[in-house]
């Protein structure tokens, strides 16, 4: 029983992982190509939940719901790039922090403004409901299943983008020398436009695929968004690499903490002081993580910074 | 010698806060002075960061942590004062506010030496990132821990005393607020002016040039992380007698970027920069909460615009030239 168990948790936590380095991808790319640190990414996974409920909700197909976040998000990250975000680059990190703060703001009370302030439901597609069975005779969900897989395909599509074809070749120019690509005629405005917009598409995917599984709310993205800002920093800021390690490791802690500290504790006290204090421990636990690996190398695993 | 406008604008800033809460409650409007206490402990806490970001040039993205520390410490000290249970290690509680002031910045600077330990080792974004992330492990230890009320937080029923002032008179206790943001201030400027000050501005501009001349980088810079923590933590106590409430929101992120908001808004680097920003964020918040429930858009927009095109902030506007820090 225990080992089942203990499978369903490992899977949960490579969910929670693959689901969180959807999210570091667009940061650690946002971040490594135009040096801008965006707070306002976990609006954009929100924008993607909430167009994903809404289209799902009209035409009653979750497929249509998923296109809908990506369009919703990638076209809400092009217009803030163009409008916003486009006037940051230059500036220090204090006043790119301050403005993505405020972009919060408006896109949090924007959203409550156009859907109310009660969360919306989105149901799991037909085709994904059932269970798939595990070897130990359990059971696990196709659909968390399912976003394992998509977590993957993303992660090798864009290591194909980023290596293989000719606007990975230009974002890794824009990475090392931006002056360099502008001067050899790329139009590094557009470039950077179609950098943000497709990380904010991962956002949104990220924000669709687990509206699902969660009620899709105002701020939904906050918690989130740190989460993922400590997987980029333990993975090294601006690697992709690192922002899939980073989060793997993030998820499979969090969970198997939560899942296995309250466990050990309740080995030496009794068990509603180890449940109280191991949920406790167990939340804080990778950002114990994080600082262990600060301590030990300042720049993250996989450092894409020179 | 002629007096700066900057110098100017402080002086009128010094002087309404003494008389119009003054005023207010005279008039019988005793939610003005309230609403301006709150301006006044939030510029505390903002004079604590300002420590950091304004002379430092660091930006700590967590400074919620010390003010919810502070807040915290007034909260469990006057609960257990209330229900007259021992505290750790059979200790009393209390609800003696210096006592409490004492704890709230020896805790607030412990916290601060610790996490300065680490994220100090790191610059940038990396610096900004694990101050945040640092306060979000409080804030989760907060929320799932059951022992002080867990997420609903912990109410003080009777705010804590003050020798020889009646704190529970709103009035007086706005000007114990206000004299300990007098003291920071002093504090922050007699400090800056120092060769502590200066050593700190160093390590902004050129880490190397600093460590040339002899001085360490790194303990310059701790040394201000933990005053800085101190100040940031005392407001959080006074917050939490204001409120006659403590919670995990104390020790949320959008409060960390509340305080730099209020620094940058006010003037970053000014002795008067976050008094200002608490001043007009506090009152934007009333007005146009007044006006709309749709109020943070709104301020949203506001800051957009201030960030884009208003750079200096409200007392470099004043003052009529660049911000020098």
């Amino acid at each position: 029983m225990q080992t089942a168990l203990l499978i369903e948790q490992i899977l949960n936590g490579l969910q929670f992982g693959v689901m969180l380095f959807l999210m570091a991808a667009g940061l650690t790319l946002i971040f490594g190509v135009m040096g801008l640190i965006n707070l306002a990414h976990g609006s954009l996974y929100m924008v993607g939940a909430f167009a994903c409920a809404a289209v799902a909700a009209a035409t009653g197909s979750f497929w249509l719901g998923l296109a809908a976040s990506l369009v919703a998000a990638a076209a809400a990250g092009a217009i803030i790039e163009v409008s916003v975000i486009r006037r940051l680059y230059d500036r220090d990190h204090l006043d790119q922090v301050l403005a993505t703060f405020a972009l919060i703001l408006i896109f949090s009370e924007g959203t409550r403004w156009i859907f109310g302030s009660f969360p919306l439901y989105l149901d799991i597609p037909p085709l994904l409901r059932g269970a798939v069975p595990l070897p130990g005779g359990s059971a696990y969900p196709a659909y968390r299943l399912a976003i394992i897989a998509v977590g993957i395909a993303v992660a090798i599509g864009l290591y194909l983008l980023i290596s293989r074809t000719r606007l990975g070749m230009r974002i890794r120019a824009g990475e090392s020398d931006r002056e360099m690509i502008a001067a050899l005629g790329v139009d590094i405005r557009t470039l950077y436009t179609v950098v943000f917009a497709l990380g904010a598409a991962l956002a949104g995917l990220a924000g669709a695929l687990v509206g699902a599984l969660q009620s899709v709310q105002v701020g939904m993205g906050e918690p989130v968004l740190i989460l993922a800002f400590v997987v980029i920093v333990i993975g090294g800021i601006g690697s992709i690499k690192g922002a899939l390690v980073g989060a793997v490791l993030v998820g499979l802690i969090d969970t198997l903490g939560r899942f296995l500290l309250p466990m050990a504790l309740a080995g030496f006290m009794d068990a509603s002081s180890a449940a109280g204090i191991g949920a406790a421990l167990a939340s804080m636990l990778i950002y114990v993580f994080m600082a262990l690996v600060l301590a030990i190398r300042p720049q993250g695993l996989f450092s894409a910074q020179r | 010698m002629t007096i700066s406008r900057e110098t100017a604008f402080n002086a009128l800033l010094i002087v309404l806060l003494i008389a119009v809460p003054y005023g207010a409650s005279a008039m019988g409007e005793p939610f003005y002075v309230t609403l301006a206490t709150r301006m006044v402990i939030l510029a505390l806490a903002a004079v604590g960061l300002n420590f950091l970001l304004g002379l430092g040039g660091l930006v700590s993205f967590g400074h919620a942590a010390f003010f919810g520390i502070g807040g915290y410490v007034a909260g469990i000290a006057a609960t257990h004062a209330f229900n007259n249970t021992p505290l750790l290690f059979g200790l009393p509680g209390t609800n003696q506010m210096l006592i409490i002031w004492l704890v709230a910045v020896l805790l607030g600077g412990l916290a601060a030496l610790a996490i300065g330990l680490i994220s100090l080792r790191t610059t940038g974004v990396y610096f900004i990132m694990i101050t945040l992330a640092f306060a979000q492990m409080i804030y989760y230890f907060a929320i799932s821990w059951p022992a002080y009320g867990g997420e609903d937080g912990l109410s003080i029923y009777v705010r804590n005393a003050f020798p020889g002032v009646n704190t529970l008179n709103g009035l007086h206790f706005f000007y114990v607020c206000l004299a300990l943001l007098a003291a920071v201030l002093v504090l922050f400027s007699v400090l800056r002016n120092s060769r502590f000050g200066a050593a700190l501005q160093a390590a902004r501009q050129n880490e190397q040039r600093l460590s040339a001349v002899g001085i360490a980088p790194f303990r310059v810079k701790l040394a201000a992380f933990a005053i800085s923590g101190m100040i940031t933590g005392l407001a959080g106590a006074l917050f939490a007698d204001l409120n006659r409430f403590v919670s995990p929101s104390m020790l949320s992120w959008h409060l960390s970027g509340e305080l730099i908001v209020l620094i940058i808004l006010g003037g970053t680097g000014r002795l008067f920069g976050p008094v200002a920003g608490a001043i007009v964020y506090v009152l934007f918040e009333f007005y146009l909460g007044g006006v709309t429930e749709r109020w943070q858009f709104f301020l949203g927009l506001i800051l957009l615009a201030v960030v884009l095109f208003a750079r200096g902030g409200i007392v470099g506007l004043v003052a009529g030239k660049a911000r020098h820090g």
